[in-house]
């Protein structure tokens, strides 16, 4: 310590350097927010000759023949729906209850502790891999209850035959899994959230555990958990490769969930690496319409997150 | 404070129902540990029927500890457990046949914090009878109200009974707490500090509730604050590092109590 | 209130047919526990499934060759992916080495110069938005950028589209982990006359610093294992790159590629390269929470 002792308080003669530290924190912020206008300009640009030319028949038709300039993505925008709806389906009761499984104590705190290991490797595992697993595991099993399934409940449009291995329902099947620990986390911050008084209240009441859970706890926690069911629904829509793995790839229009469909996610992988011309706008037509849907979806599982934080932060 | 205009408003501490059972509920050799660090040592002590019984004592004496021991709050907590009995009317509540949902049904508990549900204040008071089972409109009406006017909220609240009960101010939470806790049609009361997050004005009308109830029900209190306990208890016990020190009438204890201890705390020495 | 407590009481005196509601009660609630429990154990199945499956299929290729020689041409046996785990490695080292800076340096912005700012609130949304993005838009982007404008499939490209990936995750992680730090000790530092970036530079960072690998190493995590976004930038290669401006190998990719041949030895590697990946991952995953442990 060898400040010259003269002056304690730097006064004229001083002035503080620009602080160049701060202004390149700034500029990476800058640059972080326009990143998104970036990603969303270049691909519109990239999109533009599609979308003068096809317009909004581009989203209502369903025909996809690069080798003849149409170009539809209809079946495409049904299947990244109707995939993602499915998957939500059977990740929802799963995702829930395991949530609180990991809310509540049934079991030992160590059994829980391994619960929660696995599903956090579950989310670990990359899509490829789900994919691969996909192929060797689930086609064949969705293939054995499609067949039974058309035999026997044929007469339903949504299990008409012929059943075939890559099937919406075994991309709905993977992706459920896949989805299944976004679910599970924010549920489950959702019910660790809701105040142990109100829990307490419940049990001195002579409420048992599950009356406690149906009546007070899930109601409470209800807007949270419709947050977790949307951002899954999101994550579910933009997954790629194992949905492209496992789903078909068809663009044809089908009622079965047996039958082969496609996403706008696994379209994109499947064509770009060849894709010329006219077709490459296509795509980027395509993939703008992906960011559309996702970022809707995500940004209202955002809107109700937050709105579910502001209100239990008001049950005390 | 108008209740309601068949109850008569006369009882105050000091004029005892003397019709009731001297130990209506009776804690034997009661021992209770979180883990292996003990919690309460050897209590023994009889709390009389439709009477106050307050239990105080600096923070970490016990006294919270063995209030939730009553309707087995404690239960909830991993790890814990007891020797020795608690007999409610002869009966031990840890008893195998005993299922734990009807011993709580029959004992309400008020809690430190008031904690109505997020439903409507009508909601909140029928939550004990919508889960065992009871869904006649008539019936529900007739026990919110026979709650409300019991816990002297139903004038204040009547035209509302729909709207959220999260809107109430703390006081009329934590009277709503109390309706709730009635609506079972309990013999046993417990409440936890119940005035401790209130204004001076709310606890006072919690205050002549407590001595109001007390013509139905018997009545445990956890109270830091000694001049509520000596307002509205007809018995003390007081707790020191997890043991019964002394247990009398509040009078005694509060005017001429046997124990150093206990003078040193209620004279304000310690704690 | 003339008659609140003259009700029987179920404890006290039971009735038979309170009695049997409360059983009835007891028992719905084992078996919704029981429910319960199933339900959220059968989720184990797919794990076991899958690790078991990596196991058995993947361990027996597993060797040296793997990691030193070139894949096998289609058809053919033996080789490895040497170049798919280097392209894999390259890929998302300079994807972070352009995501890092700029994430860890807007939260810094964004938590400590100005938290309330409207620049730091796009920062927050942005970054949330871009968590959002499904990861084969990332590759869309390269494509555009680095693809269409060099006319070549790339190292860079596959980069490029995973530094877009990784920037929100380090930046949202990156922002709790200096949230974390006491402002006590910010104060402190004030305190004895330090500027601005004396404290950030010699407390708040060094304090986070922990948390902020965490945040490192799950981007680094979830980028090796991305496929979506290499599909169509980096492509793949059957060869060693020479340099990093032409089609390059990545493990994800030679999963995908080979997963879907009819041959054998090719699935066979598929699995093998699929077990490495997995141990990859869960290694920088259990390296970011053993980091984040410690300092806790």
């Amino acid at each position: 310590m060898s400040a010259p002792e003269k002056d304690i308080i730097s006064q004229s003669g001083y002035r503080p350097a620009p602080d160049f530290f701060k202004i390149l924190c700034q500029t990476a912020s800058i640059l972080t927010v326009l990143m998104l206008g970036w990603i969303i300009y270049e691909i519109i640009e990239s999109a533009w000759p599609a979308i003068q030319k096809f317009g909004l028949d581009f989203i209502t038709t369903s025909a996809w023949v690069p080798n003849r300039e149409r170009f539809g993505v209809l079946p495409f925008i049904v299947g990244t729906v109707a995939s993602s709806l499915l998957a939500i389906m059977l990740a929802f009761p799963l995702g829930v209850s395991i949530a609180i499984f990991l809310s509540e104590n049934f079991l030992s705190p160590s059994i829980r502790q391994t619960m929660r290991f696995v599903v956090e490797m579950l989310a670990a595992i990359p899509s490829v891999v789900y994919g691969l697993w996909g192929i060797f595991v689930i086609i064949p099993i969705v293939k054995a209850f499609g067949d039974w399934a058309v035999n026997s409940l044929g007469g339903f449009p949504l299990f008409s035959g012929p059943a075939y291995g890559n099937s919406l329902l075994t991309a709905s099947v993977v992706l459920a899994i896949m989805i299944l620990p976004t679910i599970t986390a924010i549920s489950r911050n959702a019910l660790a959230s809701v105040p142990k008084t109100l829990r307490e209240g419940a049990y001195a009441l002579g409420a048992t555990r599950w009356e406690a859970i149906f009546s007070v706890i899930l109601p409470t926690a209800a807007p949270g958990i419709v947050a977790a069911t949307i951002l899954g629904l999101g994550r579910a829509m933009g997954e790629t490769m194992a949905v492209a793995m496992l789903i078909g790839n068809s663009s044809r229009l089908s009622w079965s969930v047996l039958s082969p469909s496609g996403t706008l996610a696994g379209l994109l992988a499947n064509q770009f690496g060849e894709a010329q011309g006219l077709q490459v706008n296509s795509l980027m037509y395509a993939a703008l319409i992906l960011i559309a849907i996702t970022l809707l979806v995500n940004l209202l599982g955002e809107a109700v997150l937050r709105h579910t934080q502001k209100k239990t932060a008001g049950i005390r | 404070m108008q209740i309601s205009n068949e109850a008569p408003a006369k009882n105050t501490a000091e004029d005892r129902n003397p019709i009731g059972r001297p130990d209506f509920i009776s804690v034997k050799d009661f021992n209770f540990f979180y883990g292996k660090k003990q919690a309460l040592h050897e209590i023994n002590m009889d709390i009389p029927e439709r009477q106050v019984t307050a239990l105080i004592g600096p923070s970490g004496c016990g006294k919270s500890t063995l209030l939730r021991n009553f309707n087995r709050m404690n239960e909830l907590i991993d790890g814990v457990h007891h020797t020795g009995d608690i007999r409610i009317l002869g009966k031990s509540i840890f008893d195998k046949g005993v299922e734990v949902i009807s011993l709580r049904r029959s004992i309400g508990m008020v809690f430190q914090k008031s904690n109505p549900f997020p439903k409507s204040i009508y909601e909140n008071v029928v939550f004990a009878l919508r889960i065992s089972g009871i869904s006649k409109k008539s019936d529900l009406d007739e026990c919110v109200e026979r709650s409300l006017r019991g816990a002297a909220l139903w004038n204040e609240v009547k035209d509302r009974l729909h709207e959220s009960a999260l809107g109430l101010s703390g006081g009329q939470m934590q009277r709503l707490c109390i309706a709730r806790a009635i609506a079972n049609r309990p013999k046993v009361l417990l409440m936890d500090e119940p005035c401790s997050a209130l204004d001076p004005i709310a606890t006072v009308k919690v205050e002549e509730l407590i001595r109001e109830l007390k013509q139905q029900f018997t009545i445990v209190i956890v109270t830091h604050n000694m001049q509520q306990a000596t307002r509205c208890s007809d018995n003390t016990a007081f707790f020191y590092l997890g043991k019964l020190v002394e247990y009398a009438d509040t009078q005694k204890i509060f005017s001429n109590p046997s124990e150093k201890q206990t003078e040193d705390y209620i004279t304000g020495r310690f704690g | 209130m003339d008659s609140i407590a003259s009700h029987s009481l179920d404890f006290f005196d039971g009735e038979s047919s309170e009695n049997t509601k409360i059983v009835a009660r007891s028992l719905t609630n084992r078996l919704l526990s029981g429910i319960c429990i199933t339900l959220s154990l059968l989720t184990m199945v797919p794990l076991i499934s899958i690790i078991f499956l990596l196991l058995k299929k993947g361990l027996p290729l597993l060797g040296t060759a793997i990691f030193t020689e070139l894949p096998p041409a289609a058809g053919m046996s033996g080789g490895g992916f040497g170049n798919a785990i280097l392209g894999t490695l390259a890929m998302v080292g300079i994807g972070l080495a352009i995501s890092a800076p700029a994430g860890i340096l807007s939260a810094i912005y964004i938590n400590e110069y100005s938290p309330t700012s409207r620049l730091s609130q796009a920062v927050r949304l942005v970054a949330k938005l871009l968590t959002g993005i499904p990861s084969i838009i990332c590759g869309v982007f390269a494509f555009t950028v680095v693809v269409m404008t060099t006319g070549t499939f790339s190292a860079y490209a596959g980069s490029m589209a995973l530094a877009v990936l990784m920037l929100p995750t380090i930046l949202l992680t990156c922002e709790q982990a200096l949230l974390g730090v006491q402002s006590a000790y910010r104060e402190a530092a004030y305190g004895l006359g330090a500027t601005r970036f004396q404290t950030i530079a010699r407390v708040v960072l060094p304090d986070a610093f922990p948390a902020i690998m965490t945040g490192v190493m799950l981007a680094v995590a979830r980028a090796a294992g991305e496929t979506a976004p290499l599909i169509f930038t980096a492509l793949f290669s059957q060869f060693w790159a020479k340099s990093l401006n032409e089609p390059t190998a990545s493990l994800s990719v030679l999963i995908y590629n080979f997963s879907t041949v009819p041959f054998p030895h090719q699935i066979a590697m598929a699995w093998t390269a699929s077990l490495v990946l997995v141990a990859f991952v869960t290694l920088a995953n259990i390296a970011a929470q053993t980091i984040f442990s410690r300092k806790n």
